[in-house]
C-alpha cells in the first residue's frame, strides 16, 4: 500500500509547486485527472480560479493575465490541448507568453500501447508546435514542474507538463 | 448601422485612462488614440480570443478600466467566454461588440443567422448584469458616458457598417505600426510592470 501511495502524484504536492512558482491564476477546464486538485485549489486563497468552457479560451485568457503582470497556469486535458491549436499558436506562441500548461495525459500507459488516440497524438501535437514538455507521473517527479516554470520564464514560451497519473493522486 | 470610425471618434472623448484592446476596430483606433501606450492593437492573433484576452487583462489589473472592441464573428467562435466573464465579474471590464453581420475580412460572407442574433440578449442570458444594444450612432453618443461610469462587466452590442476586404491577405496594407511583442512591452512599461 505504501508503495502504491508513493507511486501516485499527490495533488497537495502539485498545489505546493504552483504556490512556490508564484502562480496567481489557474485557467482551467475540468478533466478526469484533476478532480481532487480542484477541491484543494478552491480552498487556496492565493489562487484565483478562472474556469473556461473550451480550452482554446485558456490561451487567450492566460495571455491577457500574463500581459497584465500575473502568473497564470493552464490546467487542461490533452484532448482540449489539441482543440486549442490555433489559440496556442496565436496567443501563446505569438505573444511570447511564458506560461506552463499542465496537461492531463489521457490514455497514457507507459508502455506505448494504448487504445486511446488522445494519447497517441499528444506528444506529436506538442512536437508539431515546438512546445517542450516534461512528464510527471509520481510525486517524485514533481520538481519537474518547477523546471517547466523556469524554462517558460527564460524562453518566454509555453512549456507543458504532462500529467501521467489519471486515476490516482488527482482523483481520490 | 453606423461606421466604426465614427463611433470610435466619439468613444475617444470618454476613454480616459482606460486600457483599450481595439480588436477589429484597430485600423481606425491607431490613428485616433492619444494614449498608444495604453492601447493593445494586436490585429488578429487567433480568431475568437479578443474578449478572453481582455478579460485576462482586466483580472490582472483590477484598478484600471479595460475596454475591448470585439466582433460578432470572433464572439461566435467562442461564445463560452460570456459565462466565464459574467462569473469572474470584473468591475473594470467593458465589452463592446462590432456587429457587421458578416466576415468582412474574407469578402463579406454572412455569419450564421446574421440579421437575427441579439448578442446583448445572449450576454444578459450568460449573466452580464448590464447590457445595451445600439443601431444608431446618436443613441451610442447619448449613452457612452453613462456606460463607462457604471461598474462592469458591461456588454454593448453595436450594428456597424461592414468594411469588406477582398484583397488577398498578403497584399493588404498593414495598419499596425508596432509588432505584437512591442505592443505588450509598451503596455507593461506604461503599467510599470517587468516581465
Amino acid at each position: 500500500m505504501a508503495q502504491a501511495q508513493e507511486a501516485e502524484l499527490s495533488p497537495e504536492i502539485v498545489l505546493e509547486e504552483m504556490k512556490k512558482n508564484g502562480v496567481t491564476h489557474v485557467v482551467w477546464l475540468p478533466d478526469s485527472e484533476t478532480n481532487w486538485l480542484y477541491l484543494l485549489m478552491q480552498a487556496e486563497p492565493s489562487l484565483q480560479l478562472v474556469p473556461v468552457s473550451r480550452e482554446g479560451l485558456a490561451f487567450s485568457m492566460a495571455a491577457g493575465l500574463s500581459a497584465g503582470g500575473k502568473t497564470p497556469i493552464i490546467l487542461i486535458q490533452n484532448t482540449g490541448l489539441m482543440e486549442s491549436g490555433d489559440s496556442l499558436r496565436g496567443w501563446g506562441l505569438g505573444l511570447n507568453i511564458p506560461v506552463v500548461l499542465m496537461v492531463g495525459y489521457r490514455g497514457w500507459t507507459r508502455h506505448g500501447i494504448t487504445q486511446d488516440t488522445a494519447a497517441t497524438y499528444t506528444e506529436r501535437f506538442l512536437h508539431a508546435f515546438g512546445i517542450n514538455y516534461y512528464l510527471v507521473e509520481t510525486s517524485a517527479d514533481a520538481p519537474r514542474i518547477a523546471v517547466a516554470f523556469e524554462e517558460a520564464k527564460k524562453t518566454k514560451r509555453p512549456v507543458a507538463v504532462l500529467v501521467g497519473d489519471e486515476y490516482h493522486g488527482f482523483n481520490r | 448601422m453606423f461606421r466604426t470610425a465614427d463611433m470610435l471618434e466619439i468613444f475617444q472623448q470618454y476613454r480616459g485612462d482606460a486600457i483599450v484592446v481595439p480588436g477589429r476596430g484597430g485600423r481606425h483606433w491607431v490613428s485616433l488614440s492619444t494614449k498608444p501606450g495604453r492601447d493593445v492593437p494586436l490585429g488578429d492573433p487567433a480568431m475568437g480570443g479578443h474578449a478572453s484576452f481582455a478579460c485576462g487583462l482586466a483580472l490582472a489589473q483590477p484598478d484600471k478600466k479595460v475596454i475591448v472592441f470585439d466582433s460578432e464573428g470572433d464572439l461566435l467562435m467562442n461564445l463560452g467566454i460570456l459565462p466565464t466573464i459574467a462569473e469572474q465579474a470584473p468591475k473594470n471590464f467593458y465589452h463592446f461588440l462590432l456587429d457587421n453581420e458578416c466576415y468582412a475580412t474574407t469578402g463579406g460572407q454572412p455569419v450564421p443567422n446574421a440579421k437575427n442574433v441579439a448578442y446583448d440578449v445572449m450576454a444578459r442570458g450568460a449573466g452580464y448584469p448590464s447590457t445595451f444594444a445600439f443601431e444608431k450612432l446618436e443613441d451610442f453618443a447619448n449613452n457612452i458616458q453613462a456606460i463607462l461610469e457604471q461598474p462592469g462587466p458591461v456588454f454593448v452590442a453595436m450594428k456597424v457598417v461592414p468594411e469588406i476586404e477582398n484583397e488577398p491577405i498578403g497584399r493588404r496594407r498593414r495598419w499596425q505600426t508596432r509588432s505584437r511583442e512591442q505592443v505588450v512591452q509598451d503596455l507593461q512599461a506604461e503599467l510599470g510592470l517587468t516581465r
